[in-house]
């Protein structure tokens, strides 16, 4: 049984990100690598995102994915890494909504 | 992420490797290391290329303490394992709550009457015994053995082998008496106290249920208390 995929460990988002790769589409990856306070998903937890905007995995339980994904497609477009920074001191992650009051950076990367 | 780096994460996970992917945030720069080999355009040396190892190591993900730079270390390991040895109605619980929580489950029960996919849709069947299995994928550190059937002829084998294996965890099904007698059979065979000890019987902690699917629940809150906190 594979489960649903919101629950696949983070190593396996990593593998489905290489094989959504393999089969020829735009994917960008996003990792977790700063967490302060109470963030939902732990430093290394993966999002992966291809380039229809298709998901898997999560990197703050359902708060910031929508920006995180939005970035993501830019990433595909232009392959450059981008790094976000979503929490209390910055404004705008407010607007999408770190609700837990806790800061995360993401790391966004193309899968070249 | 460029395709050197892709090609040797995609070559290390179908190896069951366990690797680091250590990356320069502000340049975008990469390094895939093990013990052995570094590759990619990121550069290691001295005291970044031993915190990366430190990392790799303790299978520790998180920003590498070097100062100056902002490395961070993404370890990718061993996939998690769960070894079921009974297909009892416990286990039609246990399994898919495991694989829910991440570990790949294998169901191993000789009686054929027992591990049907019928009774086990979707899930990781073999009919062997206990020990014939462990011997064809050994268990590791990663590994959680769980026996259910309290069949003493399918159980102990299970067990001698899961004792003297790096297995986190080990747990046997059975009542105070039944383990008494299972304790007795191990000693006999020559396993030492130690070794006997790391059986958790009764299994599960202790949520007073008594439904299958309740007992399966406190197995797996069990596995995951052996997993990150291992001393307690």
């Amino acid at each position: 049984m594979t489960g649903p995929t919101t629950t696949l460990p983070d190593n396996q988002i990593l593998d489905r990100a290489l094989a959504w790769r393999d089969e020829g589409r735009g994917v960008a990856l996003a990792t977790v690598v700063t967490t302060w306070g109470s963030a939902p998903r732990p430093v290394g937890s993966h999002l992966a995102i291809d380039e229809t905007g298709a998901f898997l995995g999560s990197v703050s339980g359902g708060c910031v994915e929508g920006a995180v994904i939005e970035e993501a497609l830019e990433v595909i477009r232009d392959g450059k890494p981008r790094l976000l920074s979503f929490g209390v001191s910055n404004e705008q992650a407010w607007e999408v909504g770190l609700a837990c009051g806790g800061q995360i950076d993401i790391y966004v990367e193309a899968v070249e | 992420m460029k395709p050197d780096i892709r090609e040797r994460l995609k070559a290390a996970r179908a190896a069951r490797n366990t690797v680091a992917l250590v990356t320069d945030l502000e340049s975008g720069a990469q390094a895939v290391i093990d013990e052995a080999t570094r590759s990619g355009t990121l550069t290691l040396e001295g005291p970044a290329l031993e915190a990366a190892l430190a990392a790799l190591r303790a299978e520790s993900t998180g920003p590498l303490p070097v100062t100056g730079r902002r490395l961070f270390v993404r370890v990718y390991g061993l996939p998690w394992r769960m070894v079921v040895i009974g297909a009892v109605h416990v286990t039609q619980a246990l399994a898919p709550m495991a694989a829910m929580t991440g570990y790949g489950v294998t169901i191993v029960d000789p009686r054929q009457a027992f591990a049907t996919a019928e009774r086990f849709p979707d899930q990781r069947l073999v009919h062997l015994w206990p020990d014939e299995f462990l011997a064809e994928e050994p268990p590791d550190a990663h590994t959680a053995i769980v026996t259910l059937t309290h069949d003493p002829k399918i159980d102990d084998p299970a067990l001698e082998v899961a004792l003297r294996s790096p297995a986190f965890y080990v747990g046997a099904l059975g009542s105070r008496k039944t383990h008494s007698l299972r304790v007795a059979r191990l000693r006999e065979r020559g396993y030492t106290e130690a070794e006997i000890a790391r059986i958790h019987a009764p299994i599960g902690l202790d949520l007073g249920g008594r439904s299958p699917p309740e007992i399966a629940v406190a197995v797996l809150a069990q596995v995951v208390k052996a997993r990150y906190m291992p001393e307690t």
